[in-house]
């Protein structure tokens, strides 16, 4: 099923759930620019979620990422080592639809 | 190739740019000589003309590589991901990982502040220690500014010895480092940490995608360079009509026995881009230091540091890590009395 476009007519319960993203760096210039490019993204698109850094390097190894900056979003690593535009992290942010 | 490539725009502005900066480049010379002797109306020979051209001539020129192969390279290393080096050196007998961590090591994307994440992620999936240091040595030292740098100041020659020069040692001190067996310098709980399952990875990448990757690295790159470059021309300008010949032969000249390791002491705690040192470089190599003794200056700077060695703390108990910077310093050192040698 294209979980993307569900058919309406299933009466699939659609429950907009509070999103949870992480950016997972050490500290570096740009784990700073991608929390700041995230939270811009979330502020200006009216996205439900919560915004968490992950800065201890044994929680970023739980997430196997070995490149920071990284961002994860409902514990499922979305990008890793580097910041993307603007224009993506919107796409990447906005084209979540959570089916319950 | 399909059509759909075509259709991409930046696979297009890349189609009409790379004749453009033909172009501009191959008259560059010309274009130089006539800003010099003709716009400006400069006497010919005189410090100050000299001086202007070759600041004029040098500084786009350099510019102008770096972003052409920085934008390839960018492209090329959009194949490369640490995940999948990783993979290809998980188990790998020591001599073979060392020489395959040293050869992806050039080409897979690094930067030092990943260092300790990558170190983590490479060890605790079953790469041996030493292959792992052959790429922590590889990565930054053998980088594309620094080789780029090299072949427009000195020649392609320079440019790969610095190149095959760089991997031996990379090489040959990660088997070391994996033949003295030094996992218990590794702080203990490295070995502990437990990896997330997952491999985290992306979705397929569209071949225009690798494009804006290439656009991405040279805005990055060139971006944070420029000024490095334009200094470091400056200064070798300035040197190049003003300083005496030989002023640097008493001290870094072929005959002083102990400029090579006393090079290399210097270099080590600094800390310095390739963009910042290769033209300094080319100023000591023009007022007579010898070659090997400044690729040896070069490159202990670029490879060792003292952030990278506090970063490295984190990771590596304090033996380890002097044996880590003896190891590759003297490796230096050995290129650094071979090519004061040979030439």
């Amino acid at each position: 099923m294209n979980l993307h476009n569900p058919p309406q007519d299933l009466g699939v319960l659609k429950i907009k759930k509070i999103m949870n993203i992480q950016v997972l760096g050490t500290g570096c210039p740009k784990c700073k620019s991608l929390e700041r490019a995230t939270r811009e993204v979330v502020a200006q698109n009216g996205i439900d979620a919560t915004i968490s850094k992950v800065e201890d390097i044994v929680e970023i190894m739980k997430f196997n990422v070995m490149t920071t900056p990284a961002l994860v979003v409902d514990g499922k690593v979305v990008v890793k080592g580097r910041v993307p535009s603007n224009d993506e992290l919107k796409q990447i942010l906005t084209n979540k639809i959570y089916i319950l | 190739m399909n059509l759909q490539l075509f259709k991409s725009r930046n696979f297009l502005t890349a189609l009409i740019l790379l004749p453009i900066w033909y172009v501009v480049y191959v008259n560059l010379q010309s274009t130089t000589d006539w800003l010099v002797d003709t716009v400006l109306g400069m006497t010919k020979s005189t410090h100050f003309a000299e001086t202007i051209r070759f600041f004029i001539f040098e500084f786009p020129k350099v510019i102008m590589l770096l972003v052409l192969i920085i934008f390839f390279v960018g492209i090329l290393r959009s194949y490369f991901t640490a995940e999948h080096t990783r993979k290809a050196l998980e188990g790998k007998s020591t001599f073979t990982g060392n020489i395959m961590a040293s050869l992806l090591g050039i080409v897979t994307p690094f930067c030092s502040c990943s260092a300790i994440p990558l170190f983590l992620g490479f060890v605790e999936s079953g790469v041996p220690l030493g292959v792992t240091f052959s790429f922590l040595i590889a990565a930054p030292m053998i980088n594309e500014v620094a080789v780029i740098l090299l072949y427009g100041m000195f020649g392609w020659k320079t440019a790969v010895i610095y190149i095959t020069t760089g991997l031996a040692i990379a090489i040959i001190a990660g088997w070391i480092i994996g033949k003295l067996r030094l996992e218990k310098w590794v702080e203990e709980w490295v070995y502990a940490t437990q990896l997330g399952e997952g491999e985290g990875e992306e979705g397929k990448i569209a071949f225009s995608q690798r494009i804006t990757m290439g656009y991405d690295a040279v805005k990055e790159i060139v971006g944070k360079v420029w000024l490095f470059v334009a200094f470091g021309i400056l200064v070798g300008a300035g040197a190049h009509g003003y300083v005496p010949a030989e002023f640097m032969a008493s001290f870094m000249g072929k005959d002083v026995w102990y400029a090579v390791p006393l090079s290399v002491l210097i270099g080590i705690p600094l800390y310095s881009n390739a963009a910042g040192i290769v033209p300094i470089v080319s100023v000591l190599i023009e007022k007579g230091a010898s070659l090997g003794t400044a690729l040896a200056f070069m490159m202990s700077v670029i490879a060792l540091s003292l952030p990278e060695v506090i970063i490295l703390r984190k990771v590596l108990k304090m033996p380890l890590i002097l044996t880590f910077v003896a190891i590759v310093g003297g490796g230096i050192m050995i290129v650094g009395f071979l090519f004061n040698w040979i030439f």
